[in-house]
């Protein structure tokens, strides 16, 4: 699908001879190609600020992963069926995997996982703002699945396409896990909206607390988004917030309608003419108090991956203490492993 | 004379002792010490909690009094549970999660694999099939005893201390009472006796790789889970996991 580009361009042919000349062949290469036809690889050349951007993005993604654990895990031990219970255990490990598969990502851009998990936890590097709202009830679960997950797909299926190739190798993987999500998610409002008329309360709350964060999933509006443009230059970023905004909102306002619940936004119409719906203004004081570290579970998250972090400091140094001497044991000799083998 | 109430009372034994111990490794999730522990304990989790439904959904049609598995893990209070004391413990640290999951998956296997050749089908089958999993749980669980107690002084000194205080739960296992000899002399089960040789074997055996002690084998032992006589814990386990549940009666999720 994707166009291999020759082998023969400026970093194979010779090291650099004059400063900004491998630089302006990348430039080229993404100028002269369609940007979502250029795949770069790990032992490409690419520049510094390139390299920073696609650290900085997946690194970030890879964050929102892991720590997305946690809203969610605080409905699992509670799951109000056995069936539902197994489902979201479920979703909550595959979004530990994507924390992996992107973190693996990262680390061929040369950055490590250890680094990257340090960044998180000083605060250096960010996560998905919506993951510092609280999940109050369980219809939140679905809610989450819903919005949050399917503001993801939308954010997240262009990047399949983006320029980065163990980025976009990886999206594909963890854009088909998305999709479930997103319809299991959507399977529990389905449940509980056509439920008693509590169950049909708690959905209706959960859609008017997280609709207007998953909003914000999308980033800032175009004209305040300062990476953007330098980012859709390298490919690496496809479409602007606001298209893929957009994008949510067309797609989501008929399944609330479906659902039979109503979005919290009096604002909200058909616009005939444009063919998409206008939306109501969103809250950026609240968006950029959260990322500040000022939304409700900013510091309970932290509080706790910092705590499993630290608790786990024995677990880790000891498994690589074990494997030390293991590799020190075997120098010479293959020594069979003891206890192995079933009872 | 073996009766429904008994084929019950034996079946969510191995429910509900899978349930719990799902429940308690659900807790953990997204708190491991490392990215890849998260995911081992989940898929552990999520095994043992397809394999407490698969046993309560049949203990609910042995029983025939219109209970599926929701209403068996939802409504019952802690004095009908019948799961074994041990796997009830709090994971008061990552060393007793593991040795918790180390001493139960040992039995487990062994416990499972006599139910291979049960003369009830339907219990043949769930073993079989529960043993593809857990035969993966106890590789894991014993691969990482050995690195562990084999570590660092700390990480022993931590092994060490959870093997210890986890093991008057193991006693429990051995123990048989009527439930267990009615099913056994049906065919329908084993004598629990009847493992303790080849449990501690292993146990030893791993022990000795990771370089821990084995604990007393004539201490005293906890006994009462299965019989629905549980430690402090479970009402709480109970209460955290039914309170949505109970909160809606009759709802459908
Ligand atoms: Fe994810
Ligand atoms: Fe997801």
């Amino acid at each position: 699908m994707q166009t291999e580009l020759p082998q023969a361009d400026a970093r194979t042919l010779s090291a650099p001879t004059e400063p900004g000349a491998e630089e302006r062949a990348f430039q080229t290469r993404f100028e002269t190609g369609i940007a979502a036809s250029i795949k770069i690889e790990p032992k490409d050349w690419m520049p510094d600020a390139y390299r920073r951007t696609l650290i900085r993005q997946i690194s970030q993604h890879a964050h929102s992963e892991i720590v997305g654990q946690l809203p969610e895990a605080n409905w699992i031990t509670r799951a109000p069926s056995l069936k539902r219970k197994a489902i979201l255990l479920a979703k909550v490990q595959d979004e530990a995997g994507h924390g992996l598969y992107l973190y693996s990502a990262a680390e061929t851009l040369g950055i490590s996982r250890d680094q990257m998990v340090r960044d998180l936890l000083s605060g250096k590097a960010k996560y998905s703002s919506i993951f510092n709202y609280p999940t109050l009830t369980w219809a939140d679960v679905g809610a989450i699945g819903w919005l949050v997950d399917g503001a993801a797909i939308i954010n997240q299926i262009p990047l399949c396409r983006c320029s980065y190739g163990p980025y976009a190798r990886a999206m594909v993987r963890i854009c088909k896990e998305e999709s479930f999500h997103q319809r299991q998610g959507f399977e529990i409002m389905m449940v509980l909206s056509s439920g008693t008329p509590r169950q049909k309360a708690m959905a209706q709350d959960a859609l008017d607390r997280w609709w207007w964060p998953s909003l914000m999933m999308f980033g800032p509006p175009d004209a305040e988004s300062a990476n953007s443009a330098q980012s859709m230059r390298w490919g690496i970023k496809l479409f602007s917030n606001d298209e893929l905004r957009q994008r949510f909102v067309d797609q989501t306002v008929s399944q609330a309608e479906y659902l039979g619940l109503r979005v919290p936004d009096p604002d909200l119409r058909w616009n005939g003419e444009r063919g998409q719906y206008d939306f109501g203004a969103i809250d950026w004081n609240e968006f950029r108090n959260v990322i500040k570290g000022n939304g409700p579970c900013n510091r309970e998250r932290m509080r706790v991956r910092t705590q499993a972090h630290e608790d786990g400091a024995w677990f880790r140094e000891a498994l690589e203490r074990h494997a030390a001497k293991l590799a020190q044991r075997n120098e010479g000799t293959a020594a069979p492993r003891a206890a192995q083998g079933a009872p | 004379m073996l009766t429904p109430s008994i084929q019950f009372a034996y079946l969510t034994r191995f429910g509900d002792t899978a349930l719990i111990l799902s429940q308690r490794l659900a807790e953990m999730c997204g708190k491991g010490p490392a990215l890849e522990e998260d995911m081992a304990l989940a898929n552990t989790a999520l095994d043992l909690l397809g394999q407490a439904r698969l046993w309560l959904t049949y203990a609910g049609e042995i029983e025939a009094a219109g209970r599926d598995e929701d209403a068996l893990a939802y409504l019952r209070g802690d004095r009908e549970f019948h799961n074994l004391l041990l796997v009830e413990q709090p994971s008061s640290s990552y060393a007793h999660v593991l040795m918790r999951q180390f001493y139960f998956d040992v039995w487990h296997n062994l416990a499972l694999a006599r139910l291979e050749s049960s003369t009830d089908p339907r219990i043949a089958e769930i073993a079989a099939k529960s043993r593809k999993e857990t035969a993966y749980h106890l590789r894991r669980s014993s691969d990482l005893i050995v690195r562990l107690g084999d570590g660092t002084a700390e990480s022993r000194a931590r092994m060490a201390s959870a093997a210890d205080s986890l093991w008057p739960y193991t006693g429990e296992f051995f123990t048989a009472d009527f439930v267990d000899s009615t099913m056994a002399e049906a065919g329908m089960a084993f004598d629990p006796h009847a493992l303790r040789d080849d449990w501690l074997r292993f146990v030893r055996q791993v022990f000795e790789a990771a370089t821990l002690h084995m604990p007393p084998l004539d201490a005293w032992m906890h006994k009462g889970g299965k019989q629905g006589l549980h430690t402090e814990h479970l009402s709480y386990l109970l209460a955290e996991m039914q309170v949505l549940h109970r909160e809606h009666p009759g709802a459908a999720w």
